[in-house]
């Protein structure tokens, strides 16, 4: 089951693949999504003003609204093509950066540029929660070759555990520090601040994004195994690093900005890959639009329920989400009973 | 080592058990006794040097307060170690403890929900009897429904149990933090007072009451125990030996409840206390008596949380919390142990 290899026998019923109708179709949905959503807010721009927008209507759709949905759709994309690569160099459907201690790296991350560098520019925490992401997500491949038992769960398992360990860390680093308050922030995500001039660092995940779909093939194939790999004439530990770089800058990246989205980056591909097949090359355009849209969603629930507040996006991704990983534990329980 | 073979090995030991004149047998239990003895003396030793450090100023004062914190830590870290040792028996599985199947974040997710409806203020003038009584009740309804499902599938795979537990546990999280974000400023301090799992805040009508709970509850153990020592070893091998199988799971599943429900309420989340007690007591105590190795589990608790407490209050002066290092040291360690883990 863990094995993308393997063909599932609900797949078998369906004619499986990724169909250009499929793209057009996620894109279209994604983009009437989109133009509705910059209506939803605390002050009132019609949907039908969006056309012929007056002054004030427009300043506040280019200084806020456009800025966040950007955000959004980036942040939803990014986060969950960086588990679908995650998951396909693994082997394992239940690996994520927000799973496997990548997110948890990143905030530690930016504890740190917050401690020493004070209250630093946008770029340093970037980097620095970029290089601790690598690192602690580097610590995770090697405990991973080190476990005996190399069943999906218990991937899952060391990979939370291992989460809530870095955590800790946080937590006690932040406590001594008085940075707490802090610490809520960074672990929330949230797109209530994103304003214009606060969010472009994101658009580095674009570039990063089309690094990553070059490679797509190739992550799938270390995934078969350092042996399989070479025999195959690709550089194991080259393939290896990119795969690492690309998804810790998009996990870092959307954590410094925005802040961690529970679950996104586990769920999204794995329903993705069910629902269209294995096929990462075709898969992973698809799973950057459902991301984006599964956020879109989030955010649009959370400035609908207690308007003109609002509710982060990570809480409701996370309540959802935690129903939608329960669901897929469960199958996968089901496919492999002991 | 496969789970059958240990059954196995145990086996023979409670066989060879039956033999019980041999020399060996007699300084096993010598050795055991010693070791209980000498948990006991710790515990005693690091109570007395939690209530006597350092005090300054009014002495009655300081023994006041401290006496609240110790019989707090006390309590928790026996209900703690008893009930997870006798989880992991009827799971048979060393990494399944109570409060990793979600009960901590359930607690939270209640404290949450009394607030959100009724106020800070009402929660506050609420009284510990019966915010605690709401706590324990909801714990227990959640707590025999989980074990309902996780005994009721006889063949179940203990990992996936484990992960949708910890699964469970971020999603009540993600649901106290949507509730909270919905509180006012005020009822938000209230609530972030109560998330920290703290000693320094025990109320002594609380204490009194989960006090006697716990009495109760480790009361009722006692004769639950003997059939444990069988239960642990397997449904076929604990029917064929004439125990009656469902009926022991489920009074100790009861009772188990109850303890955790007593541990949550009073200090709120300890995610792996219980694992780290346990398995430690488990390490330390030579037998597969669960009347050894109950009391051991408990006074393994007692010690880790007086002498935790200890360092962190007094060493640190508070720098950090209780549960963050049992959270830090339990995770490394649980981590471990699953990598070390072939088959379960």
């Amino acid at each position: 089951m863990t094995a993308p290899t393997t063909t599932h026998p609900a797949r078998t019923t369906r004619s499986g693949g990724v169909r250009p109708v499929h793209l057009w179709l996620g894109a279209g949905v994604l983009a009437v999504g989109s133009y509705l959503s910059l209506g939803v807010g605390a002050s009132s721009v019609g949907v039908v003003d969006l056309l012929n927008p007056s002054p004030e209507a427009w300043h506040i759709l280019t200084t806020s609204r456009i800025p966040r949905l950007i955000a959004i759709l980036l942040a939803g994309a990014s986060l969950s093509v960086a588990g679908l690569i995650m998951q396909r160099i693994t082997a394992n459907r239940f690996v994520s950066p927000s799973t496997s201690g990548t997110v948890e790296a990143a905030v530690l991350g930016i504890l740190i540029a917050t401690m020493f560098f004070g209250g630093t520019s946008l770029i340093v925490k970037m980097g620095i929660a970029i290089v601790t992401a690598i690192a602690g997500t580097l610590i995770f491949l090697q405990m991973l070759q080190r476990i005996q038992h190399r069943e999906g769960i218990v991937v899952a398992l060391v990979g939370l555990m291992y989460g809530g360990v870095l955590a800790a860390i946080t937590t006690f680093v932040a406590y001594q520090r008085d940075l707490i308050q802090y610490l809520d922030i960074w672990t929330t995500g949230s797109f209530s601040s994103v304003l214009e001039g606060r969010y472009e660092p994101l658009y580095i995940v674009l570039v990063v994004g089309i690094i990553g779909y070059v490679f797509a093939d190739k992550f799938t194939v270390i995934g078969m195994g350092e042996s399989f790999a070479t025999n195959l004439g690709l550089n194991y530990q080259r393939i290896l690093y990119i795969g690492l770089i690309v998804v810790s800058v998009m996990a870092a990246v959307v954590v410094v900005v925005v802040g961690a989205i529970p679950f996104l980056g586990l769920i999204v591909p794995n329903v993705v890959t069910l629902l269209l097949g294995d096929n990462i090359k075709k898969v992973l355009p698809l799973t950057a639009l459902a991301g984006a849209g599964f956020v879109l969603a989030c955010d649009v629930a959370g400035r609908v329920i207690i308007h003109p507040y609002e509710l982060p996006v990570a809480t409701i991704a996370g309540a959802i989400g935690g129903v939608v990983f329960i669901w897929l534990i469960l199958r996968s329980a089901k496919g492999a009973s002991v | 080592m496969t789970l059958l073979e240990s059954r196995r090995q145990r086996a023979t030991r409670v066989a060879s058990d039956a033999e019980h004149t041999s020399a060996e047998e007699r300084r096993r239990r010598t050795r055991i006794r010693v070791t209980l003895g000498v948990l006991g003396l710790l515990s005693v030793l690091a109570v007395t040097a939690y209530l006597t450090y350092d005090v300054r100023g009014s002495w009655d004062y300081a023994m006041d307060l401290r006496s609240r914190q110790v019989g707090s830590l006390i309590v928790v870290g026996a209900t703690v170690g008893a009930s997870s040792l006798v989880f992991q028996t009827i799971a048979g599985s060393r990494i399944l403890t109570p409060s990793v199947m979600g009960f901590d974040a359930l607690y939270l997710l209640v404290q949450t929900v009394i607030v959100f409806f009724f106020g800070s203020t009402t929660f506050m003038l609420m009284g510990v009897g019966p915010r605690f009584l709401i706590n324990a009740a909801v714990l227990l309804v959640f707590g025999m429904l989980l074990f309902r499902w996780l005994f009721g599938r006889s063949s179940r795979n203990l990992l996936v149990l484990v992960l949708v537990g910890i699964v469970i546990g971020s999603l009540f999280n993600s649901l106290t933090s949507l509730a909270s974000r919905v509180l006012s400023p005020n009822d938000f301090l209230t609530l972030q007072d109560v998330m920290f799992a703290s000693f320094n805040t025990v109320d002594a009508d609380l204490l009194w009451i989960v006090a006697a709970v716990s009495v109760v509850g480790m009361l009722a153990l006692v004769p639950l125990l003997r059939y444990l020592d069988v239960v642990d070893l397997g449904f076929d091998a604990a029917v064929a030996l004439g125990v009656p199988y469902h009926r022991v799971v489920t009074l100790s599943l009861g009772v188990i409840t109850l303890l955790v429900a007593v541990s949550t309420a009073l200090v709120g989340p300890m995610l792996f206390l219980g694992l780290i007690v346990a398995n430690l007591a488990r390490q330390i105590i030579p037998s597969h008596r669960h009347t050894d190795l109950v009391i051991g589990s408990a006074l393994v608790g007692v010690l880790c949380t007086v002498a935790g407490q200890f360092v962190v209050g007094h060493l640190l002066d508070n720098g950090t919390t209780l549960s963050v290092v049992v959270n830090l040291v339990g995770g490394i360690y649980f981590i471990l142990l699953l990598m070390r883990t072939v088959r379960l």
